[in-house]
């Protein structure tokens, strides 16, 4: 049997709060999950049990105490945990995409380049990248004119849909998704979802929080609870 | 010391244990970092924790007490910067390396045109063609986004913004492989400032270029950094990938720096 896309082995992360008192706040209890290539896992827990975190996590925008992370990327597995950070951005260019509910972007920066990124980052050509940027957008119906702008005014629902192109277009093999359809509505969801299922049957191994009940029955290929996960 | 060629899979630069001591007084204490190529490095932490101290004794500006700064220089040799003799300095900081300051006056010649600043140290490695010279010098305008037609005027009768983007260009001209910024976009109005950050972040992706940025501002370093030093008291208290030392602070310093920042 090949390892999986991804193996969370009994991931512990307790947040601590020096400026608060040392308030300590424990969020994920040995979690234990395997996430294998063409398939979707949902996370179905209410809002505020760590699904957030779990996903940070992995994309090691997090740091737990204990536990391993050990991803598929290049051939080989890195264990993301205690990656170098080089590693790590390594492991993000080629292997994770990761689509949270916050869209950073450089202001002034237009639409057509902030989705082009993870290409050029890949080292397609500028013309290339932004080629299949500007497709990707026209398939998530972003209006054309929106395409030259920066998008740090835009909408959140017209964030979403850039924060998902961006992801969607680079193809990684691994993907994480927090809430990738909250904002929109839903004609837009749809569009996504398709994306995720086109994406999931490709092989691509998905790890994702869908609140909407829907949404979570068109693409779970399983669902799990962090309480159920905890060893 | 010799060795072979630069190539991807070992550091650019590789301090260990720089320390200044004024007197009783520490300005950094045990600093150490490896610097990639292609890497950007942020330093951040409040006035006084020793972040420009760092910068200073790597561009030769204040001299260490103790600490190594090892360098593979373009020709393949490791150099410890720290212990360069003068002339091998100045020799590298206006080839393989480059110097943004803060104030961009402190990094140009406000008294000779913009080409002439861009040009000038093309001369100083040894370029000698004024055609040639000159290209480059309109090219890196346009690079750095100055209208051709400003190329015999003086940098006082610039603007900010377009003051710093001349000291860029002025850096960048000789293909260095290391930057030093000190605040980049410290003096700069908000509006100005994305400008730059988008053309810096370009520009480092572009070029392969590494650089060491120090500032307080932590969305600059969001930005533009990959890695993170969080200093305090001149120590090093946090290091990390700058999103997670960011979003997932762990000394109770850096909660503190990150707690306080506003969000408009």
């Amino acid at each position: 049997m090949t390892a999986p896309a991804l193996s969370i082995r009994g991931v512990t992360k307790t947040f601590v709060l020096h400026v608060q008192g040392g308030a300590r706040l424990p969020v994920l209890h040995g979690v234990n999950l395997d996430v294998g290539a063409g398939e979707c896992v949902v996370l179905a827990d209410p809002s505020g049990s760590g699904k957030s975190t779990l996903l940070r996590s992995v994309y090691g925008n997090y740091k737990p105490q204990s536990g391993e992370i050990l991803v598929g990327h290049a051939g080989g597995v890195v264990e993301m945990v205690s990656a170098s950070p080089r590693a790590i951005l390594e492991v993000r260019r080629r292997t994770l995409g990761y689509v949270s509910q916050f869209l950073r972007v450089i202001p002034r920066v237009p639409v057509v380049d902030v989705v082009a990124e993870p290409l050029r980052a890949q080292g397609l050509d500028r013309e290339e990248a932004r080629d299949r940027a500007r497709a990707m957008l026209g398939r998530l119906r972003m209006p054309e004119r929106l395409w030259g702008l920066s998008p740090v005014t835009f909408s959140g629902g017209e964030q979403q849909r850039v924060s998902v192109a961006r992801v969607f277009v680079a193809r990684y093999p691994v993907l994480l998704l927090d809430e990738p359809t909250a904002s929109l509505d839903a004609d837009a969801r749809t569009l996504v979802l398709d994306l995720v299922e086109e994406a999931r049957a490709q092989g691509t191994a998905v790890l994702a929080t869908v609140h909407d009940p829907v949404g979570r029955a068109r693409i779970a290929t399983r669902t799990v609870s962090l309480e159920d996960m905890a060893a | 010391m010799s060795g072979p060629l630069v190539t991807e899979d070992r550091p650019l630069l590789m301090v260990r244990g720089l320390t200044k001591r004024y007197g009783a007084q520490v300005g950094c204490l045990d600093v150490g970092f490896d610097l990639w190529p292609g890497e950007v490095l942020g330093l951040v932490g409040e006035s006084g924790s020793g972040k420009t101290t760092v910068l200073a004794c790597l561009a030769g500006s204040v001299e260490p007490t103790a600490g190594t700064a090892e360098f593979w220089t373009r020709e393949g040799s490791r150099v410890d910067v720290l212990r360069l003799a003068e002339p091998a300095r100045r020799r590298l900081l206006r080839s393989d390396w480059g110097v943004v300051h803060q104030n961009p006056r402190d990094g140009l010649r406000m008294s000779v045109s913009a080409g002439a600043n861009v040009g000038e140290r093309l001369m100083a490695v040894g370029v000698r063609h004024y055609g040639r010279i000159r290209q480059a010098a309109l090219d890196w305008l346009a690079t750095v986004e100055i209208d051709a037609d400003r190329v015999d005027d003086l940098p006082a009768t610039f603007s900010g913004g377009m003051q710093q983007r001349l000291q860029i260009a002025r850096n960048l001209v000789t293909r260095p492989r290391l930057i030093l910024m000190d605040e980049p976009t410290g003096g700069l109005d908000v509006s100005v400032q994305a400008r730059l950050l988008d053309l810096l972040r370009g520009l480092v992706a572009e070029l392969g270029l590494a650089a060491i940025v120090v500032t307080h501002d932590l969305a600059v370093v969001r930005l533009l950094a990959h890695r993170l030093l969080v200093m305090r008291r001149g120590e090093v208290v946090e290091s990390g990938l700058t999103d997670q030392v960011l979003d997932d602070p762990h000394h109770a310093y850096t909660q503190l720096l990150v707690s306080s920042v506003l969000h408009p």
